[in-house]
């Protein structure tokens, strides 16, 4: 074999804020970094993170980690592990400064202070009253965070490889992780990346849905590496979703649009809310309004050709106040649907917005998986971001989090990092059988003839998942979508491409990215209806109550056999009491 | 310029057309597919430099009040949208 080698201290596959983030700590240490991104860096999804921070830095409202500690704890369902919970929300505030020292221009208060903003599931005082919590670059926090990591990254010299695929881990016989094969998108040519250590940011995998908010790169490429490793996936079952996607297409339509007075309605003009939550209504929380919406379609009251969503109204608005408090949605209703929303109403429905589930790791983002009794650590693989499940989230993800989660994590794992390459200062020899997995999964898609499409498999998988595990779940629905995305499993085999060129052969790659996403499919579906319970965004219709008798444990699902097993929630928190899982009410 | 370089030439730009937003995906995405052929080679030197924005900037061009002061630029940002917003 003869295929072109690099030697890097640490690989970082993912290029958005926790990927940014570890390399900037390693590159700074001096370490040999090289980062792996399939799209230009500040392409990443962390831009489209508008919303903020969350860290207790108490400059608008009073409020203190440990209050932040249980709104997460709380958010979760409880299913969040307490131990990484308080680390993150101590290291909050500390992380805001530092991102502001290396450029991150956070918006001010009148007194210079960093502005802070109240946000859903924040309180003071443990459950008390609202908290504001949210630190925010304008409506762009992001952008600016991944900007200024890129930059101070190009500063201390990281070696970036923009516009290459990871195709698979490289992996000794013991399990240890010794880098990577990727692939040169403009010139198809693969290349080795040799490391001590490789750290995955992949971000998630919004793309398992037909309607979903994310960019089309979320195909959930490091997961898919990690359970074709032989490592399982963690609470993949979690799926945010946000109840007001444009229909058909994903674009959120933010609750503002509600707050500021729009409604939904059925088929028959009813205002079908007022049946589902006679107090909040139309602003009762995501998942009930999801679930709401959901039944309605599938009980017949859908709008349109195909009955498949229901409307939001915000024409009795009148053009001045959607042209004042929500010009965004005007001018991305009338982009994408070529409709005003001053004049006609909406088409919305549920759309996936982010993947609490991911590859298991520990605090300092270590990977590990289940031996005996306990859990050890994957040697040489580490894991960040939305790939990951430390697990803060648990079962349901607080606004504000997200970019907290890959800055806290980004920074630990490559501080962790640093401490192993001290200790392991030699590269072990790559054995060559290590590349077979990779190599096979890259030949197989130089198969030539005739065959099915990767863009008819994508849009069928996506609209399975959409129907048989979205909001609306139950056993027979999703023992169902199970059924279906085995199926659509077995013809993957008769999946070819027409298109065999080397050059920025854009088809190869959506191809890898379908297997990835194939895989991750049947985890979800898998996971999602082994558990009998609802939790957080997990929610059945046939076990409507959370169980924390049975199910206050973390699913771990397996490639091999699609086999599912469970470890504890970490309860005991790092130094501060355990809150006991309670009735989680708002 | 050939048939093959051509199609490189799309193929690159597809790429990089894969964003960090939706939206941009949506509009860059479907747009590359569907009309970037029939712009003029001056039209063509505009979008690639328009790829070369950050997506923030160009959200803010295609959603907010954003507007580059070069009017090639925001003509070829409304082609965009004129092309990919269907017909009420």
């Amino acid at each position: 074999m003869n295929i072109a080698k690099r030697k890097f201290d640490v690989l970082v596959i993912g290029a958005g804020g926790g990927g940014l983030r570890s390399s900037l700590q390693l590159s700074q240490a001096e370490a040999k970094v090289a980062v792996v991104s399939k799209v230009f860096p500040t392409r990443s999804h962390t831009v489209a993170a508008q919303g903020g921070m969350n860290a207790a830095l108490a400059n608008v409202s009073p409020d203190n980690w440990h209050w932040h500690m249980f709104d997460t704890v709380k958010g979760s369902d409880y299913l969040g592990d307490q131990d990484a919970i308080e680390y993150m929300c101590r290291a909050a505030s500390h992380l805001v400064y530092e991102l502001e020292h290396q450029g991150v221009p956070f918006s001010r208060l009148e007194n210079g202070k960093i502005y802070q903003r109240p946000f859903g599931g924040q309180s003071q005082n443990f459950g008390g009253e609202q908290a504001a919590r949210t630190c925010a670059a304008a409506d762009r926090t992001g952008h600016a965070i991944l900007h200024s990591l890129y930059q101070q990254n190009i500063r201390a010299k990281t070696h970036f490889f923009d516009e290459f695929f990871a195709i698979d881990l490289i992996r000794a016989d013991d399990g240890m992780i010794l880098g990577a094969l990727v692939l040169e998108i403009e010139t198809g040519e693969p290349l080795i990346i040799e490391a001590k250590t490789t750290l995955l940011a992949t971000g998630g995998v919004g793309q398992l849905f037909r309607t979903n908010t994310n960019a089309r790169i979320n195909t959930g490429d490091g997961l898919g590496m990690a359970l074709r490793a032989g490592i399982p996936l963690e609470d993949m079952e979690f799926f945010q979703f946000h109840p007001t996607g444009i229909a058909g297409r994903g674009m959120l339509i933010t609750e503002g649009a509600r707050g500021e007075g729009g409604f939904l309605v059925n088929k028959d003009g009813e205002r079908f809310m007022e049946r589902y939550a006679p107090h909040a209504k139309d602003l009762a929380s995501r998942d009930v309004v999801s679930r709401a919406i959901s039944t309605e379609v599938r009980e017949g009251r859908g709008c349109g050709e195909n009955s498949d969503h229901v409307m939001l109204k915000l024409d009795h608005l009148g053009k001045e106040v959607l042209a004042k408090r929500l010009p965004g949605i005007s001018s991305m209703v009338k982009t994408f649907l070529g409709i005003d929303p001053a004049e006609q109403s909406i088409p919305v429905f549920p759309t996936a917005h982010y993947t609490m589930g991911g590859i298991p790791t520990n605090k300092v983002g270590q990977v590990v998986v289940p031996v005996e009794q306990g859990e050890e650590s994957v040697q040489g693989l580490y894991a960040v971001g939305e790939c990951a499940c430390v697990s803060v989230h648990g079962a349901n993800r607080l606004g504000g989090n997200s970019l907290l989660d890959i800055v806290v994590f980004g920074r630990a794992a490559g501080n962790h990092i640093i401490d192993f390459l001290k200790d392991n200062r030699y590269h072990r020899p790559l054995e060559e059988q290590g590349l077979d997995m990779a190599m096979e999964r890259l030949a197989r898609w130089d198969k030539k003839g005739q065959g099915e499409t990767v863009a008819n498999i994508k849009y069928e998988l996506q609209s399975i998942m959409e129907e048989y595990c979205g909001v609306f779940r139950t056993q027979d629905v999703l023992d169902k979508g199970l059924e279906k995305v085995l199926e659509i499993e077995q013809r993957m085999a008769d999946v070819r491409l027409q298109d065999h060129s080397k050059t920025f052969n854009t088809a190869r790659i959506e191809a890898l990215e379908l297997e990835n996403l194939v895989d991750l499919a049947i985890a979800t579906v898998a996971s999602a209806a082994k558990r009998h319970e609802s939790r957080g965004a997990h929610s059945r219709i046939d076990y409507p109550d959370r169980d924390d008798a049975r199910w206050l444990k973390h699913s771990l699902y397996y490639k091999k056999e699609n086999h599912i097993e469970y470890k504890p929630v970490r309860l005991k928190a790092m130094t501060v009491d355990t809150f006991p899982p309670k009735e989680r009410v708002y | 310029m050939n048939v093959t370089q051509t199609d490189n030439e799309v193929s690159r730009l597809r790429w990089q057309c894969r964003r960090g937003m939706l939206e941009l995906d949506a509009l860059l995405g479907d747009f590359v597919e569907q009309h970037y052929m029939q712009l003029d080679e001056h039209e063509k030197e505009v979008f690639k430099e328009v790829l070369s924005f950050p997506d923030q900037l160009l959200f803010d061009y295609f959603f907010g009040n954003g507007k580059s002061i070069d009017k090639d630029v925001n003509n070829v940002i409304e082609r965009i949208r004129y092309a990919v917003t269907p017909e009420a």
